[in-house]
């Protein structure tokens, strides 16, 4: 199997002890209350942009962090951990999702891409490509989240699912505002919704 | 350079690279992920340790008792630090709160600890294991209230307060006089940046050295106030900030995270990260005042305004300032007698200050409104009101000081064509699209235009590689992009042969990004080096600098030529020069214009509202990239839009704080609420405005959309909203009452 095994880290160690059980804590001295004793660590295989990776991390871990803080991909970013943003927006399997909202722990096996998958500077996907183009982003944070996002939501779109604004939900249209309803998980508050909206539609072949 | 007397002819006027529609340089970087932030920094800082702050529970008072103990035990912490801790501290002149709070508590969730752990879930975790006692005292949190003791604050000019109260002619007697009055009073809520990334440092000591990865808009400032606050010479410190996630203003200070990263890594002995949480940010950090604004316009049936008086009464903590809500009523419509006045409460809330246009922003959302209903009462056509009422020199100075360009009627009168306000019925409530009520709005635009001193390095290389070096920032400006431009046609290469270096306080201080003067300035520095570098590669060309040309990668005069990669040669030759502007501002008022026009859809049962279509015509001077600055536009009227119809940090007046503090709770505009917006520059240089002829367009977009889109839900509605925001449960008060 070709994987590229990351060695627990220090801070791996620390926090869990010996990283070879799926869940280990280490033990405990007599004078420690239960709380003082470190957390449970999970080990957890990723196949992040192709790579499987294999982490062992708190169990509080969330997929964003994991991702961010460990596997060092910190194109997914942190715009409020609460799922309320959409910045942390990678695809598990396919599908979007909050990387925030969901623990590394839960995802042992899962097919990840991030930003860094979807194209590099010296070779960008469609999407990042007309990004440039159309000026969709400003600061760039919330950027890498709305690129996946667009990546999920055209697929999404291409297979019929349906969304709050289509006229018949067996067979939704591609059209702009269908575009916009559904990336509005995703915030930019430099307001570059109108190019953003410019960009997916001339990737998805929708009239703007 | 000086720029003291209005610009002749330059190099920059060959406009074969500035004013192009060129895409971003950092565009690649960004959409890749590949883009460093502040938090991002493993590259410099590999073994970072992560820090938490832990923020205070009251809004007002005194820690009585601090116990760390659980939280020093806790799994996998370095250290805490507290002011008990921490060493010597001292408040920044421009903070108006401490950054670390104790033993005296001045906001709620101003930081009292920070936590160091080997990981983020680790420190967050103990964090909530210190046991923090207060001794709560009782505090102002109520704006309404607190305007009852409002004083008039002291003239504040390096925050554009210079004059709090002004006067001219006899606005009592000739408002008394008019025949046709609109005495109203406007609210404007506190209202929270949201910038997408939130504060952030990564930090590091070597010895007495510091060095500041940080999200900042203001390197020079930020270096200062680290100075003040640590007591430490500025030699010792180094701030670096290549990309930031947004700022509107919350980050032209720095903030807790700095201090909290650097507290942390002096007490762990390693680098520190730390990041706000987004639920801190809102009350940790700064926020735009709320404002309680009373306009009264008196005219004649001509609709010439013959009186015009803006009050506007705003609260801060002790030691802050005002917002400046009546600032461009001095300067936007004609008028022989006028007054505006500024009040300041002292509220314990979070600190107050500057986001995106502050004074215009929320004052415009008023002033505009009023000028929409005097149009009404007078019958005349708003955009035919606001034309009657231009004028072409300072109206509190007289004909003495006229605009260094003003071309408001051009604005007004292109955006009124291509939105196609001619279709627009005067009164309201008459158009329907099946459940929704349709109705057409707009506003002007005002935005004063500033110009900063900024200074930049430019060198070129054996290669004819051409590099800036500035402290500039590039907030999602353009900035890196438009220096590049500038770059680019002073030197005769092409963009791709030009590389900027930004955000390093090693490099020449600029004038940063704020008050949309950091393009014009930063750029202006920039041509400044540029000129000394022409001047060092003709000479050692043997060349007259003055008649040399710089084209295609070469220096030109007559038929001889050299090209720039050779005159560098190996040693490669470099200039620094710095951009002084002076006196120019003062003869001229100088400022940057535009007209908004909105169509809004109110639904008929609910209230509920959409904005249907944005259009808009600006006048900014010179527009150095159309593509980078009608995204400045657009994201400025879409903030605008949110401030207009969902954006309130909501006070909680038994606890003063913001109750709404996430982005679930703080609304902002989403991609649902936007239409396509159609932005026009008119075609216009300013000669007095910077070398580049252009001005500022950073923040013009936020000015006046707010009363546009008012203006324009109640002509749709027939419900005069003058508290916002405007949401549809003021509609239905409104028609309950009809």
């Amino acid at each position: 199997m070709d994987e590229d095994f990351i060695p627990v880290s220090r801070r791996g160690i620390l926090a869990g002890g010996v990283a070879t059980a799926t869940i280990a804590t280490a033990p405990a001295s007599a004078q420690d209350s239960p709380q003082d004793r470190p957390p449970p660590s999970a080990t957890t295989r990723l196949k992040v942009n192709g790579r499987t990776m294999t982490l062992t991390v708190d169990t509080r871990t969330t997929l964003l962090d994991a991702l961010r803080e460990h596997a060092h991909l910190t194109g997914a970013k942190k715009g409020c951990d609460h799922g309320q943003c959409g910045a942390c927006t990678v695809l598990v399997a396919g599908r979007r999702i909050n990387s925030c909202l969901t623990l590394a722990a839960m995802h042992d096996g899962d097919e990840i891409t991030t930003i860094e998958g979807l194209g590099r500077p010296d070779d960008l996907h469609p999407l990042q490509a007309a990004f440039v183009a159309h000026d969709s982003y400003q600061c760039g944070y919330c950027t890498p989240g709305q690129i996946c996002s667009a990546a999920g939501m055209l697929a999404e779109l291409k297979a019929g699912v349906p969304s709050h604004v289509s006229a018949d939900l067996d067979d939704p249209r591609a059209t702009a505002d269908e575009v916009r309803e559904r990336m509005s998980g995703n915030i930019c508050r430099c307001g570059a919704y109108s190019n953003i909206i410019e960009a997916i539609s001339e990737v998805g072949g929708i009239k703007a | 350079m000086k720029f003291d007397s209005p610009a002749t002819t330059n190099p920059i006027d060959r406009l074969k690279v500035v004013g192009k529609p060129i895409d971003r340089i950092d565009g690649k970087l960004k959409t890749t992920g590949t883009a460093p932030y502040a938090y991002e920094r493993n590259d410099v800082a590999p073994n970072a340790a992560y820090g938490y702050i832990l923020g205070a529970s009251i809004a007002k008072g005194r820690i009585t008792s601090l116990d760390v103990s659980a939280a020093k035990r806790a799994p996998g912490v370095i250290a805490v630090v507290t002011y008990q801790n921490a060493g010597k501290l001292a408040k920044a002149k421009a903070h108006t709160a401490r950054l670390l709070a104790g033993p005296e508590v001045q906001h709620f969730d101003q930081a009292v600890a920070i936590v160091v752990a080997e990981t983020f879930e680790q420190a967050r975790d103990a964090s909530r294991r210190i046991k923090v006692r207060y001794a709560a005292t009782k505090g102002a949190y109520d704006l309404a209230v607190a305007i009852k003791t409002a004083q008039k604050p002291a003239p504040n000019p390096d925050a554009g307060a210079d004059k709090p109260d002004t006067a001219v002619g006899d606005f009592a007697g000739a408002f008394a006089k008019a025949s046709v009055q609109l005495d109203e009073t406007y609210t404007t809520p506190d209202q929270c940046h949201a910038m997408m990334e939130p504060h952030a440092t990564t930090a590091a000591w070597e010895g007495d050295k510091l060095t500041v990865w940080t999200s900042n808009q203001m390197i020079a400032w930020a270096v200062r106030d680290l100075t003040e606050t640590l007591l430490i010479p500025k030699e010792n410190v180094r701030v670096i900030s290549p990309y930031i996630g947004g700022g509107f203003g919350s980050k032209l200070w720095i903030r807790a995270d700095a201090l909290a990263a650097i507290l942390g890594a002096r007490a762990a002995g390693r680098p520190v990260k730390v990041a706000l949480a987004r639920t801190q940010i809102f009350n940790n950090t700064t926020h735009r005042p709320a404002t309680i604004q009373r306009i009264r316009i008196g005219c004649g049936p001509d609709g010439r305004i013959a009186a015009i008086g803006h009050e506007s009464w705003s609260g801060d903590l002790p030691g802050g300032g005002p917002e400046t809500a009546a600032n461009q009523t001095r300067l936007l419509y004609a008028g022989e007698n006028r007054m505006t006045a500024h009040r300041l409460a002292v509220l314990d809330l979070p600190e107050g200050n500057a986001m995106r246009a502050p004074g215009e922003a929320p004052g415009l959302m008023a002033l505009e409104i009023a000028m929409d209903e005097l149009a009404e009462k007078l019958k005349i056509d708003p955009v035919e009101l606001r034309i009657r009422n231009d004028v072409q020199y300072d109206p509190e100075a007289g004909p003495k000081r006229p605009f260094s360009h003003r071309d408001l009627i051009g604005c007004l009168r292109t955006g009124a064509q291509r939105f196609g306000w001619d279709k627009r019925s005067a009164t309201p409530g008459r158009v329907r699209d099946g459940r929704w009520l349709v109705g057409l709005g707009m506003a002007a635009a005002f935005r004063n235009n500033i110009s900063m001193t900024s200074a930049a390095r430019v060198g070129i290389d054996r290669k004819g590689v051409v590099t800036v070096a500035t402290d500039m920032t590039d907030i999602g400006t353009g900035s890196y992009t438009v220096i590049a431009q500038t770059a680019a046609e002073m030197m005769g290469v092409d963009v791709e042969k030009v590389v900027v270096l930004l955000g390093d306080s090693s490099f020449p201080a600029s004038s940063g990004s704020g008050g949309q003067w950091g393009g014009n300035s930063a750029s202006s520095g920039v041509y400044a080096a540029c000129v000394k570098l022409r001047e060092a590669l003709a000479r050692k060309a043997g060349f007259d600098p003055a008649t040399a040309v710089f084209d295609d990668g070469k220096i030109r005069s007559g038929n001889k030529s050299a090209t720039l990669a050779e005159l560098a040669g190996d040693a490669g030759l470099s200039a620094e020069d710095t951009i002084e502007f002076e006196g120019l501002d003062k003869a001229y008022a100088q400022s940057t214009f535009g007209a908004h026009f909105v169509e809004a859809g109110v639904d008929a049962q609910t209230g509920e509202i959409r904005v249907r279509r944005m259009g808009g015509a600006f006048a900014a001077g010179r527009i150095l990239n159309p593509k980078s600055a009608r995204s400045q536009v657009i994201g400025a009227m879409t903030m605008g839009v949110g401030a207009a119809l969902m954006e309130e940090a909501v006070v909680d007046k038994r606890y003063g704080c913001f109750i709404n503090h996430d982005m679930a709770g703080y609304e902002v505009p989403v991609h649902a609420d936007i239409p396509h917006q159609d932005v026009v520059f008119l075609d216009e240089v300013d000669d007095k405005s910077s070398p580049l002829k252009a001005k500022g367009v950073g923040e013009l977009g936020i000015c006046g959309v707010g009363a546009a889109v008012a203006n324009a839900v109640y002509n749709a509605c027939g419900v005069r909203v003058r508290e916002y925001p405007i949401t549809l449960d003021k509609i239905l008060a409104g028609w309950a009452k009809v």
